[in-house]
């Protein structure tokens, strides 16, 4: 190797280094960056975490068999949360019988036979998708109106039921079009090219091939409404209710009972409370658990 | 039998290719059948006379004249663009499915007009089966995609029989008899492919219609449906699209060139150039942008 070459080498060795100065100076930016992403993830997870630890640390003392047997009562010593424990599973299963039904019958149809270019289901889906965004206390006025005064069902769980249903259905419309939609358009042409009317090809082979997706979606609506408050205090849920609830009778759920504890002035009431968010929780995540496990175990690769 | 499906599956499609390497390098189709009838005297299957098809008003082919004859294999061959896989829709009335897709002229199947008002799509379907050009099982077991056409059609008597019978025919049985009940989605992409095939077959169509059934596939899959094709031809009449050249030279009697016409304002449509037994259209066309095409200077 002669000198010129050697020197030339050099240069290029140089100029390699002063490369990978520059990115050590760029990598500089990203550790910055990533310390901030760092730091966003932090911060819900602490957030999370803290409030975990303070409501395990004043309920658990108050978690026992006495808070799923007994009535709520003025003396925190016997008052229990059955009848909001039973409320709550209750409006579940009118969630399950009513809205599910109604919001995979609406994804099904304006996802597999609405005609594409009609100005009609056009303005549904607007108006689905703006159903989504409206507060729920709205969906209590319209309750109030609607089902309690207007249908004269008065204050009672039926009532209150609906309306969470009718604020979950846009919610799980969305999730189970998403669903139907992942479904590839080769199955659908499979089946009709096999002689298949559309009936049956949805019937048969697009909506089992979507129920993971639908199911999760509608899983976490549920529970979004199984922990809903608001939209029960404008249709008249009860605060105190010492009997076990029917769909035609008075009621209070977990969410609403919560909040009434809390506000009570003995500290054994914010126990209580503490304990009830513990039970609420404990529902609430294993519904998305469930939702979560459903979806991994059926999640498919096209 | 061998422990491992794959493996087995792999030996079984290497020997039918091993099998056939003396005559398909030479590009000479192997028949099971005795070729009594020429192709042009056997019957008429689909008699199309001045077939388009517009997509939302834009003219995507035009003017097809085009007779398929039963129990053989016709090929369309063509540039990308040139209508073939519309045309092939049409015959099975796929199109219909499509928004704003309509087809003018007239198809004659067996003498009956295909759109006429009065004719059911799905009875049309139900006697032209169709295989896609992505494998398109359902994400099911590989029984129940076999039996979802017997089922939907009420032809549920003896579905076990039907299944067996219907994945030999597809040179499948040996492959996955022993796991009928898993997923599909499992198999390889040629077996899919042949398992598509035998769901087309279990309906006990008349025709089947292949869109490009191997372009997704490697060759030893492509060898083992192409030889499926050639023996579907004594009980079946197949009409197969494909980009492969090579491949409408192995296995069809009949072959049709299509092509694209520039219009005017620049718009472009597909058009039948012309349609001949394959030898002639591959050693001596008759219109010179068919030689043009076969001999690879696109034109």
């Amino acid at each position: 190797m002669n000198a010129a070459s050697r020197i030339a080498a050099d240069h290029a060795g140089r100029a390699v280094n002063r490369q990978l100065a520059g990115r050590r100076n760029r990598s500089l930016a990203a550790t910055i960056f990533l310390l901030y992403l760092l730091l966003s993830t932090a911060i819900g997870l602490i957030a999370l975490a803290v409030l975990l630890v303070t409501i395990l640390q004043d309920g658990l003392p108050y978690l026992d068999v006495m808070l799923f047997e007994n009535a709520p009562s003025a003396n925190p010593d016997r008052a229990g949360a059955r009848p909001a424990i039973i409320a709550s599973v209750l409006v579940a299963v009118v969630l399950l019988a009513t809205a599910l039904p109604i919001a995979i019958g609406t994804a099904v149809y304006l996802e597999e036979f609405a005609p594409r270019d009609s100005r009609i289901i056009r303005l549904i889906e607007l108006n689905i998708q703006n159903l989504a965004a409206v507060p729920s206390i709205i969906f209590g006025i319209l309750g109030l109106a609607f089902l309690v005064r207007g249908l004269d069902l008065g204050p009672v769980l039926l009532a209150g039921a609906l309306i969470l249903g009718l604020q979950m259905l846009p919610t799980v419309i969305i999730a189970a079009r998403e669903a139907l939609r992942a479904v590839p358009d080769t199955v659908r042409q499979g089946g009709m090219a096999l002689g298949a009317t559309r009936w049956q090809v949805v019937w048969r082979e697009v909506l089992p091939a979507a129920i993971p997706g639908i199911a999760t979606g509608s899983i976490l609506g549920m529970s979004r409404a199984i922990g809903e408050t608001a939209p029960l205090l404008m249709v008249g849920a009860a605060t105190f209710v010492s009997f076990n609830p029917g769909l035609l009778t008075q009621y209070t759920v977990l969410p609403i009972l919560i909040y009434q504890w809390i506000k009570l002035p003995q500290d054994a009431f914010q126990g209580l409370a503490a304990a009830a968010i513990i039970v609420l929780l404990v529902i609430l995540v294993t519904m998305n658990g469930f939702a979560i496990w459903l979806r991994n175990r059926y999640e498919r690769k096209w | 039998m061998d422990p491992t499906p794959s493996t087995a599956a792999d030996s079984t499609a290497m020997e039918s290719s091993r099998d056939r390497t003396p005559l398909g390098a030479l590009g000479v189709a192997e028949r099971t059948q005795a070729d009594a009838t020429p192709v042009e005297e056997r019957d008429v299957v689909f008699d199309c006379q001045q077939v388009g098809v517009r997509y939302s008003g834009t003219r995507a082919l035009r003017d097809v004249d085009l007779k398929i004859h039963s129990n053989a294999v016709t090929a369309l061959i063509g540039p990308s663009g040139c209508g073939k896989s519309t045309f092939l829709r049409c015959l099975n009335r796929m199109n219909d499915l499509i928004p704003g897709a309509a087809v003018d002229g007239q198809i004659f199947y067996h003498g009956e007009e295909l759109y006429q008002p009065q004719v059911d799509a799905i009875e049309v379907r139900k006697r032209i089966g169709m295989v896609f050009q992505k494998p398109n099982p359902f994400p099911k077991s590989i029984y129940d995609n076999i039996a979802f056409g017997p089922r939907v059609l009420g032809m549920k008597k003896d579905l076990d029989e039907r299944i067996e019978q219907t994945l030999r025919r597809a040179a499948l049985w040996d492959e996955v008899k022993d796991r009928l009940k898993e997923g599909a989605l499992g198999l390889s992409g040629g077996q899919q492919q042949r398992l598509c095939i035998a769901r087309a077959l279990a309906v006990e169509p008349d025709v089947i219609l292949m869109d490009e059934p191997c372009s997704a596939l490697d060759p030893i899959s492509t060898s083992a449906i192409e030889d499926l094709m050639l023996s579907l031809t004594n009980d079946y009449t197949v009409v197969i699209v494909t980009h492969n050249m090579q491949q409408a030279a192995r296995v069809a009697d009949m072959t049709a060139f299509f092509s694209v016409d520039q219009g005017e304002t620049g718009t472009r449509c597909g058009v039948l150039i012309e349609v001949d037994r394959t030898e002639r259209i591959f050693t001596n066309p008759a219109h010179e942008r068919t030689e043009a095409y076969v001999t690879g200077r696109f034109g």
